[in-house]
């Protein structure tokens, strides 16, 4: 069942088109990936799905809802964490936590005692003196001590240091158990790659990728480390092989998918020694799709879609 | 959905309040104190009518009329004189003070992200504008009720209940008028700066419109809101119709920004940004070019500032001996120096309170260097190769021309208004002189900036209770007969007082040399302590 869903939402500032007909789907009890780089147009999605920035064309539907018409309903299931969060700057962490609790409706006392603890922040001092970090707890802390059934979280994590991170990677988890929905943005791939169900690439405003992370990888290459009796030929010119490294007895390259049977065939008329395979990361997954956008249309033109 | 729009208003009221709790009480102690203490001090200075009418023939100029608006100046009453001298100044003080906090609870919020967050909770659309007038239209009513029945508690004669409560209301509807102006242009600009730059403007276009109107054609005061204002007359007709005309703009100003709030994306205007320069400037990329560029508003904001005060004080040059024959105060403020007129020895003695306002930005120049390094931006500069000797002189630098070019300005202010009202006027080289004779006082304030940002980076404000301990001292020193010293513990005292008294260089000199000396200090401390921040 989805959560939220957006159809072909495109939205222009002037002659600048910023999102170009963009589909996402988030089913109910899922933890969604949002990844793409600086200004591709994450910040503007999660502002449009927000109801803060109306589409220009297309729909988006959260809870069946409209975003822009019921925001204010639709806000009350939700919570938002920023990955750039200005607060208030003469009003204490505990006080704004409490502001936003409350303007939300819910009031769980308890909960936010908890998550204030396992976050480690000091609720009594103003938010002028925080770091980037510590606002950032104030923004984690309100939204998952409110009762929401889904989580919209904008590079929440960009602050934290790595224990904290942890703890806010366990604050996820607890939400999904409880069959709660979460979109998830960030550039720490690792962190998604840890959280996600599935992923949604973003690249200038258009959607490239979607689908779990195994689909995704099915797309891409797998990294082998071979050595081999007899020193190995003919692989160079073989289809499907790509920066081939080392001497002849001992080598390493990455394999485009569907060509790996061929290859490993192939690789083992040498007299396998030592054979090591790595799936692909989401950082090759993601690098694969941005770096050099010239080679990703000349190589393999029919990988993308809309 | 209409109906969901306004959803939280109530709330986010409250938190409006919550973060001005301190702010809002500092600007009504401060409007009432001056509401309440001008007419106490006028009963003592001007009690009786006859010294009310000679004040009276002092304002019946076109300069005073441009700067408080006209009244009757033939029922110069204690009420029609502070209506007519102090409610225009303060309208637009609290259409100031309107300005500054609508924007920081509009567009600041906005520009900050924190609208985004609360917008992502279950918070209507229009709520954070609406929440924020209808805080300031209750904070300006009240404004107007306390500086109304504060008045009236005042027991003055001519100080009547209705012409009290019309006073508070002018205003509180002028508050309510630019809290208006300023939702309008928090939803045309796209940043505080802009949304607070243009309401500012408008604020100093309806005055200066109004001005040019009280002097030369009445109708076109009708079309500022702050000619309005005067046109309350306060104390003598009572006109209740302009306050129905200023809240009647501010409905419609209120629905506009209403509109087109609901119209707009978050975080964008209508008014088109103009995009940066991409590149820094030849002049930018040095040290001083930088210090410069930081301060160019501030800095053209107080030379137009000391301009306008010396062209004021010219202004009344014309009628002051007239004007003093009938005041035992400031008779008592000038010591009676035979041989020179009450003009000559007024305009000794402003020109020592000029020189004092014009160390004000020279000194704020200085003290730049010690705000850039609490923000931590001066690493940016030391970490690369920029010497601190080479940074500190950047400021010493802007900050030494700076205070050249205040002082003359007062200098030549005054002398541009006093060229048309005095029948004797002085040599404009006489009064540049004059005012430029106190450039050796203000280089020794500069240099203990210098010295307290070299050593004492913590006590950097102190150079400010020197300034004012000068002031109080000089102004008010003839006034309680304090001893010679204590005038002399302050570089203005020893610079002569043109032209009474005579020129001497040796004390200039010798300021010279101590604050050229005391500079050089300061430049050790600040190359051999540690950096803040």
């Amino acid at each position: 069942m989805s959560v939220l869903k957006a159809t072909n939402v495109t939205k222009r500032f002037g002659k600048f088109t910023a999102l170009d007909g963009v589909n996402l789907e988030v089913n109910k009890g899922e933890v969604f990936g949002f990844i793409g780089p600086n200004g591709a147009g994450k910040s503007t999605t999660i502002r449009v799905l927000l109801g803060i920035l109306k589409a220009t064309e297309g729909e988006a539907k959260i809870f069946g809802k409209d975003v822009w018409d019921d925001a204010v309903d639709i806000h009350e299931r939700i919570a938002y964490v920023p990955g750039d969060v200005n607060l208030w700057p003469n009003l204490t962490g505990g006080e704004v936590i409490d502001l936003f609790v409350k303007l939300r409706g819910g009031n769980n006392k308890n909960r936010r005692e908890e998550l204030i603890e396992r976050f480690k922040l000091d609720p009594t001092k103003k938010c002028r003196t925080y770091s980037k970090g510590n606002r950032q707890k104030v923004a984690l802390i309100s939204a998952f001590s409110s009762d929401a059934d889904l989580y919209i979280l904008d590079e929440p994590t960009s602050g934290l240091d790595p224990l904290m991170e942890q703890v806010f990677q366990e604050c996820v988890m607890e939400a999904k158990e409880a069959g709660k929905s979460v979109l998830l943005s960030s550039h720490i791939l690792s962190e998604v790659e840890k959280l996600c169900d599935r992923v949604g690439i973003i690249r200038e405003g258009k959607m490239i990728e979607t689908g779990s992370l195994n689909e995704l990888r099915h797309l891409t290459r797998t990294n082998l480390l071979v050595e081999t009796k007899e020193p190995i030929s003919g692989l160079a010119e073989m289809k499907g092989v790509h920066d081939l490294e080392g001497e002849n007895q001992s080598l390493s390259f990455q394999v485009d998918t569907e060509e790996l049977e061929t290859v490993i065939r192939h690789v083992s008329q040498f007299g396998v020694v030592k054979l090591e395979s790595a799936p692909p990361t989401l950082e090759d997954l993601f690098m694969r799709h941005y770096e050099g956008q010239d080679q990703l249309v000349s190589e393999s033109g029919g990988e993308t879609n809309g | 959905m209409a109906n969901t729009n306004l959803k939280g208003t109530g709330r986010l009221s409250w938190l409006i309040i919550r973060r001005d709790r301190i702010r809002i009480p500092l600007w009504f102690i401060g409007i009432i104190f001056f509401t309440l203490i001008v007419p106490v001090s006028f009963k003592d200075l001007y009690g009786t009518q006859q010294e009310r009418d000679v004040m009276a023939e002092t304002m019946e100029n076109p300069a005073m009329i441009a700067m408080v608006g006209p009244a009757d100046l033939s029922n110069y009453t204690l009420g029609v004189m502070t209506a007519h001298q102090m409610l225009l100044l303060t309208a637009v003080v609290v259409g100031l003070m309107s300005i500054l906090l609508v924007t920081r609870h509009t567009r600041a919020d906005e520009e900050d992200g924190r609208i985004e967050m609360i917008r992502s909770l279950p918070v209507g659309r229009l709520a954070n504008l609406n929440s924020t007038l209808v805080v300031y239209v209750m904070v300006n009513v009240v404004l107007a009720l306390i500086a109304g029945f504060g008045l009236y508690a005042l027991n003055i004669e001519s100080i009547d209940l209705e012409g009290s409560l019309l006073y508070g209301a002018a205003l509180g509807a002028t508050g309510i008028v630019f809290t208006g102006i300023t939702a309008l242009f928090a939803q045309l600009s796209d940043s505080s700066r802009g949304t607070m730059g243009l309401s500012i403007a408008v604020l100093i276009i309806t005055y200066l419109i109004r001005g040019v109107g009280d002097v030369s054609q009445e109708a076109l005061s009708m079309i500022s809101p702050l000619g309005w204002v005067t046109k309350t007359e306060a104390y003598d007709a009572n006109n209740w119709w302009p306050i129905f005309l200023m809240l009647g703009l501010s409905i419609i100003l209120f629905i506009l920004a209403n509109y087109l709030n609901a119209i707009r994306d978050l975080e964008a205007g209508f008014l088109p940004s103009k995009p940066g320069k991409s590149h820094a400037s030849r002049l930018l990329q040095t040290p001083i070019g930088l210090a410069l560029k930081l301060q160019r508003t501030g800095i053209i904001a107080w030379a137009i500032g000391l301009l306008v005060i010396g062209v004021s004080y010219g202004s009344i040059l014309g009628d002051l001996d007239s004007f003093f024959e009938g005041n035992d105060m400031m008779t008592e403020l000038l010591a009676n120096e035979t041989g020179f007129s009450f003009t000559e020895q007024f305009i000794s003695m402003i020109m020592m309170v000029m020189a004092l306002l014009a160390t004000v930005p020279p000194v704020m120049a200085m003290n730049k260097l010690y705000g850039e390094e609490k923000k931590g931006r001066i690493e940016h500069f030391l970490s690369r190769s920029i010497s601190r000797t080479k940074l500190m002189a950047s400021f010493v630098i802007i900050s030494v021309i700076n205070a050249f070019v205040m002082v003359s300005l007062t200098g030549i202010g005054l002398w541009s208004a006093a060229v048309f009202v005095m029948d004797e006027p002085f040599e404009f080289s006489t009064i540049l002189g004059m005012a430029i004779a106190y450039y050796p006082a203000v280089l020794v304030m500069i240099s203990v900036a210098v010295l307290l940002i070299g050593f004492l980076p913590r006590l950097v404000s102190v150079v400010w209770l020197y300034v004012l301990y000068s002031f109080f001292v000089l102004y008010l020193g003839q006034m309680f007969q304090f001893s010679d010293w204590v005038g002399k513990l302050s570089p203005f005292g020893h610079i002569p007082q043109l032209p009474v008294d005579e020129m001497m260089w040796m004390p200039m000199i010798v300021l010279t040399l101590i604050a050229a000396m005391v500079t050089t200090i300061g430049f050790v401390g600040y190359r051999t302590r540690d950096i803040e921040g």
